[in-house]
């Protein structure tokens, strides 16, 4: 099942623009409301922007004597009226991203976990949960972060540095000629750190996703942990994983930290000059002391936003890092990616056959060789062999978790794969060993194949089962929340729950994979009558060890190592004194 | 968040270190502006272009300061955060791997990891933003008060007088913002949860193709967690253009009096240029400590719900008692209830002797699991007590007890990890020991048959072995250091009669140690020295198979039932 690896460490870097492109394609589906938010920050920063030259026109109007302070005060009440408006814009504009990221990025969320819904089982089988999940939690949220701070600043700073250069250039094009020098210095800084941090931020959030998966991992197996006292190997383990993770995002921030502080640089250097040479225009008699003041204020708000890009690049950097990993769970190849249906197929009666099976879980390594059956409608195919024979890959085939090799299984004369797997699924009703339940409550987790149930199906499904009694016992009796760890439910309940579960759900097929393995042998007996009606009428497959509840089979399948060994019924297989015969007779030693 | 001093203190020379380069750094920041009013005040009038030079390179001299020190601070900062976020989640990870079961029950699972990865996530942003700005944020700001102070009384009170309201609109917000947050990590918890169930039900969600159904579902949970999110969003964002307009209003208010200051010759059009420039200075200063106490609260929910694992009380603790007993394992009228109010075990009495069997059987939820959790002391009893090898299990140091053990729980893990650790199991087993324990548990075959033998490395939860193979696996890992005790809870029901034969076979030729085993075939436990049939938590019959047969109503049906007679 390893055909994917674990973590997404040795994939290639792919290409940012990708990234960028695909973000994109979410924030156009909201092109208008964008609209809305350029017009806004656009509104809002020439109001910003045109009070410094307000100030400065007013500080011009200041003399030691005879200060005309009717135009002192015409500009300041100018001044606070803009202030108020950038204030009440820039508000408006936050709320209108906040809620435009809002959207995307619950589009985003939904994306990713409808395609995590339609992913093949394999993709479960080698992952672990807690890195999936820290895909769609962390990674997302990283994501949103920057998107609903970050886009409002790169619209903001655009306009406030081209509106903050054109007023510059306006009060003194030779003051301007500064930025010539510290501009492209300030361009290849935040390039040059853009380069060195990407990389770092990718290795920050795949570190996270592994540290995540381990703690996961390692909690869920901590009672054995401790019945083997191997906490400190594990501890030991874990803080290797724990180091790796902090050093990842030391070594992001080493470089990303260098950002501000260097734009900082910049600024006070430019600003050192403007003094200086602010200073030598006004001896020649060129500028005003309120222009240079203007023009130092134009000049930090110009400042401003390149230094809040220099952030804003880094934050773009581990968001880009995050939505890559998003992506590629959005991109993973579907179930049904490669399927064609064919939709003239009907199925009317649910003989199966198998012709020449051949499967392995990772290629090389073979589980079924060679198999081929065939099965009648209304059958009852028993599937017995020794652990690890193939039994439940068997299960996997038919419902197609997995496709075989080579060969072909057939329902009706019509192959599995040229029909839609829900239709082929819903042919099945199934009971697994794993038992799994969800977190809600008693009566929805039995419900759950068909919701529009009624209470009293339910409640004989139950009953059926030989679960009703215990239900009612429970402190909310059909209402009780079954919670993931809900300790008081043993295994052999859970497994009666998803067999009244599988009662309610009328299919012309049946798999019982162990159904009962963790019920106890005078249980199974009361629920025997149950499970009989459950199977009457249905092609059934039950994968089982108790010969007792094989017996009856119409056909029993011997498996071992891949291949049918012996077929035939009970007697006919006790007659040839076989594999069946000595597992049979062994149950008496 | 009392406790988390006491992981930032062993760094105290680091972060006094980074603090002064800081405090420089921040320094020279706030001399640039002055010095700027300085030139236009002061040098530009004097005329002297020497000034003029001298002063402009002093400024250019602070910003080179200023940037070496700020990196090098910040990195110091990073590197404070990374050390004791590296602590943090240690010291968290062990107390969670030391916590009993009940409170791992009480924490959940999923509750736990987002404890070890988010929220020490965030005590790391929290750590590094303190560090890098807490000082500089407070010394902008009271640097720029005494600056402006010391050049114009009058007009620096007008600025100061506007901090009171900002902090007091701050404050509105956070109180009105701060407990959204709370339910936004709700419903963020409850969105986890629908996508953990969704990866731990895949195939049975495939097999009934409720697909859409759950995407229905997480479509409702997501939908929840973006209102919320954006509820908080909106709330907080009103903080940042609020403070904005008030320190700007002030800053209009400054120039109108500032121009009747400079015409009654109180003070230079220069002071009111540095004014309008510190301005910026202060107002990020407030900016800035605006978003730190945004960082600090949401870290502070992080602190509260670390340090609820990290000084949970310890329970299960070794307690000196002088019980003894002559008998190898006893129970003596134990009774035990998980939820302390319906008895999960009654009155359950019985002894075995070193190297003897005990199988126990019972119908579901009979309480045989629960048993075996208060042998191995992941309960405490509530009353009666537990005896292994004469000694009250209480009086025992919890890793001596558990070493005696070796056991397969029913829904036991397999590690992605290779099958030699797998067995091994951190314990640093010989070759000899491992192989052995491979071959009694019927494991040997079919791992010399992997590709990589020993050595394959299997996929999380050995999703890529049947369960009959995982069982075959756990027990050798059981097997494998020889354990005085050997308890195997239901671990057998996946394999087959015959290999469960050979298995037990195996085990009574190779190993001497006492065996407890739980199972659902009577085959399993026929020929313990002893069986205990339990019911509703009780003992409903014990004795030798030939005994129940005999005696026990229940146990003879349970085996003809599946004798098939």
């Amino acid at each position: 099942m390893a055909r994917r690896g674990l973590s997404d460490k040795t994939d290639k870097p792919k290409d940012i623009k990708y990234v960028l492109k695909r973000l994109w394609g979410y924030l156009m589906q909201y092109k208008l409301w964008l609209l809305a938010a350029l017009v806004l920050t656009g509104a809002g920063n020439v109001c910003a922007l045109i009070g410094p030259s307000l100030s400065g026109r007013a500080i011009d109007a200041i003399h030691l004597e005879g200060t005309d302070f009717k135009e002192v005060g015409f500009y300041v009440v100018l001044m606070i009226i803009l202030y108020i408006l950038s204030s009440v814009l820039s508000y408006l504009l936050s709320v209108l991203m906040i809620h435009v990221t809002r959207k995307i990025v619950f589009a985003m969320r939904r994306d990713a976990f409808n395609s995590l819904a339609s992913l093949p089982v394999n993709y479960f089988d080698s992952n672990y949960a807690g890195n999936i999940i820290s895909k769609l939690s962390y990674d997302i949220d990283t994501v949103n972060t920057s998107l609903s701070s970050d886009l409002v600043q790169i619209f903001a700073s655009a306009i406030t540095i081209i509106g903050a250069f054109v007023m510059m250039v306006v009060i003194s094009p030779v003051l301007v000629t500064i930025f010539l020098v510290t501009i492209p210095l300030s361009i290849f800084v935040t390039s040059y750190i853009a380069k060195k941090v990407h990389p770092l931020f990718k290795k920050r959030s795949a570190a996270l996703g592994d540290l995540n998966g381990y703690a996961e991992e390692m909690i869920t197996g901590q009672k054995t942990i401790r019945a083997y006292s191997g906490e400190e190997n594990i501890i030991g383990k874990f803080d290797e994983k724990n180091e790796y993770a902090c050093r990842s995002f030391y070594n992001a921030e080493y470089y990303g930290s260098m950002s501000g502080p260097s734009m900082g640089f910049i600024n006070n250097l430019s600003l050192s000059l403007i003094s200086i040479f602010g200073a030598v225009l006004y001896l020649f008699g060129n500028i005003s002391i309120g222009s240079i003041s203007s023009f130092v204020l134009y000049s930090r708000k110009f400042a401003g936003p390149i230094n809040e890009l220099a952030n804003i690049i880094n934050e773009l950097q581990s968001s880009c890092a995050a939505a890559e990993r998003v992506f590629k769970l959005i991109d993973e190849e579907k179930e049904n990616a490669r399927d064609v249906i064919d939709k003239t197929a009907v199925i009317n009666n649910t003989d199966v056959s198998l012709e020449h099976v051949k499967f392995g879980y990772i290629p090389g390594r073979t589980v079924i060789h060679d198999l081929s059956l065939e099965v009648n409608e209304g059958a009852l195919i028993a599937i017995t062999g020794p652990t690890g024979a193939g039994k439940t890959t068997l299960i996997n085939l038919l419902m197609r978790f997995y496709d075989a090799d080579s060969g072909s299984i057939k329902i009706d004369g019509v192959s599995i794969k040229s029909i839609s797997r829900e239709d082929l699924r819903r042919l099945y009703a199934m009971v697994l060993q794993d038992t799994w339940l969800f977190n809600g409550t008693v009566y929805e987790n039995i419900a759950y194949a068909k919701p529009d149930a009624s209470k009293e199906e339910v409640i004989a499904a139950a009953k059926a089962a030989k679960i009703h009694e215990f239900i009612v016992r429970l402190p909310d009796g059909y209402d009780t929340v079954l919670s993931e760890n809900g300790i008081n439910i043993s295994k052999g309940q859970k497994q009666l729950l998803t067999i009244a579960r599988a009662m309610l759900c009328d299919a012309r097929m049946l798999i019982l994979d162990e159904a009962t393995s963790n019920v106890d042998t005078r249980t199974e007996q009361y629920i025997s009558n149950a499970m009989r009606s459950l199977m009457s009428d249905k092609t059934c497959f039950v994968i089982a060890h108790r010969l007792s509840t094989i017996r009856n089979a119409d056909m029993i399948l011997v498996v071992n190592d891949g291949d049918i060994t012996e077929t035939g019924t009970h007697d006919e297989l006790m007659a040839k004194k076989g594999a069946y015969y000595n597992m049979y007779m062994s149950q008496y030693r | 968040m009392k406790w988390f001093i006491s992981y930032v203190k062993p760094y105290k020379l680091r972060i006094a270190l980074e603090l002064i380069i800081k405090t420089i750094a921040t320094t020279m920041d706030l001399c640039i502006p002055w010095i700027l009013g300085h030139i236009i005040d002061v040098v530009i009038p004097s005329e002297n272009t020497a000034f003029i030079a001298i002063w402009g390179a002093l400024m250019i001299v602070c910003s080179f300061v200023c940037v070496a020190g700020n990196i090098s601070a910040n990195r110091l900062a990073s590197s404070i955060a990374r050390d004791t976020t590296m602590n943090v989640r240690h010291d968290l990870f062990e107390k969670i791997m030391s916590l009993s079961s009940q409170r791992t029950d009480y924490f959940t699972v999923p509750s736990l990891v987002s404890r070890i990865t988010t929220d020490t996530y965030n005590l790391n942003s929290m750590t590094g933003m303190l560090l890098r700005l807490g000082i500089r944020a407070p010394i902008l700001l009271f640097g720029g008060m005494i600056i402006t102070l010391s050049m114009d009384v009058p007009l620096a009170l007008i600025w100061i007088a506007v901090l009171p309201l900002a902090i007091g609109v701050f404050t509105a917000v956070s109180m009105h913002g701060v407990p959204l947050f709370s339910r936004l990590q709700k419903s963020i918890d409850e969105m986890v949860q629908v996508i953990r169930e969704n990866i731990s039900g895949v195939r049975v969600i495939k097999a009934l193709s409720k697909t859409e159904y759950e995407k229905e579902r997480f479509s409702r949970v997501n939908e929840r967690v973006s209102v919320n999110e954006e509820k908080a969003n909106v709330a907080m964002s009103l903080t940042n253009p609020t403070i904005n307009m008030l320190l700007n209003l002030a800053l209009s208010i400054v120039i109108f009096i500032g121009a009747y200051r400079v015409s009654a010759g109180q003070t230079g059009v220069g002071t009111i240029v540095a004014f309008t420039s510190y301005f910026t200075v202060i107002l990020n200063a407030v900016m800035g400590i605006t978003r730190i106490f945004v960082v600090v609260s949401r870290a502070a929910a992080s602190s509260k719900r670390i340090s609820e694992v990290l000084y949970d009380a310890k329970d299960l603790e070794r307690v000196d008692t002088d019980n003894t007993c002559d008998d190898f394992i006893k129970f003596d009228n134990v009774s035990f209830s998980y939820n302390k109010k319906k008895n999960n075990l009654s009155n359950i009495s019985f002894a075995m002797k070193k190297g003897e069997s005990l199988g126990i059987i019972g119908a579901t939820g009979s309480g045989k699991t629960t048993l075996i959790n208060l042998l191995m002391r992941f309960y405490d009893a509530d009353s009666g007590n537990v005896y292994i090898d004469g000694r009250d299990i209480r009086s025992y140091d919890n890793e001596v007890l558990r070493k005696k053990f070796g056991v397969v729980f029913q829904n036991d893990i397999i590690f992605a990890d290779s099958v030699r650790n797998n067995v091994d199991f951190g314990r640093n087993l010989s070759e000899k020991d491992i192989i052995s324990a491979l071959k009694s548990a019927q494991a040997y075959d079919f791992v010399s048959n992997l590709r990589g033998g020993l050595d394959t490395v299997l996929n999380p939860k050995g999703n890529d072995l049947s369960g009959g193979q995982k069982q075959r696996l756990l027990i050798a890992r059981a097997l494998a250091a020889k354990p005085d005790i050997l308890v195997l809870d239901d671990s057998s029901s996946a394999l087959d009669y015959k290999t469960d034969a050979a298995f037990r076979e195996a085990l009574k030729k190779n190993y001497g140690n006492s065996t407890v085993i739980i199972a659902q075939r009577i085959s399993s436990v026929k020929d313990s020295d002893n069986i205990i049939f339990l019911d509703n938590g009780e003992i409903e019959g014990m004795g030798k198979h030939e005994d129940l047969m005999r005696n026990c109503a229940m146990y003879k049906e349970t085996a003809d039932l599946q004798m098939g007679v």
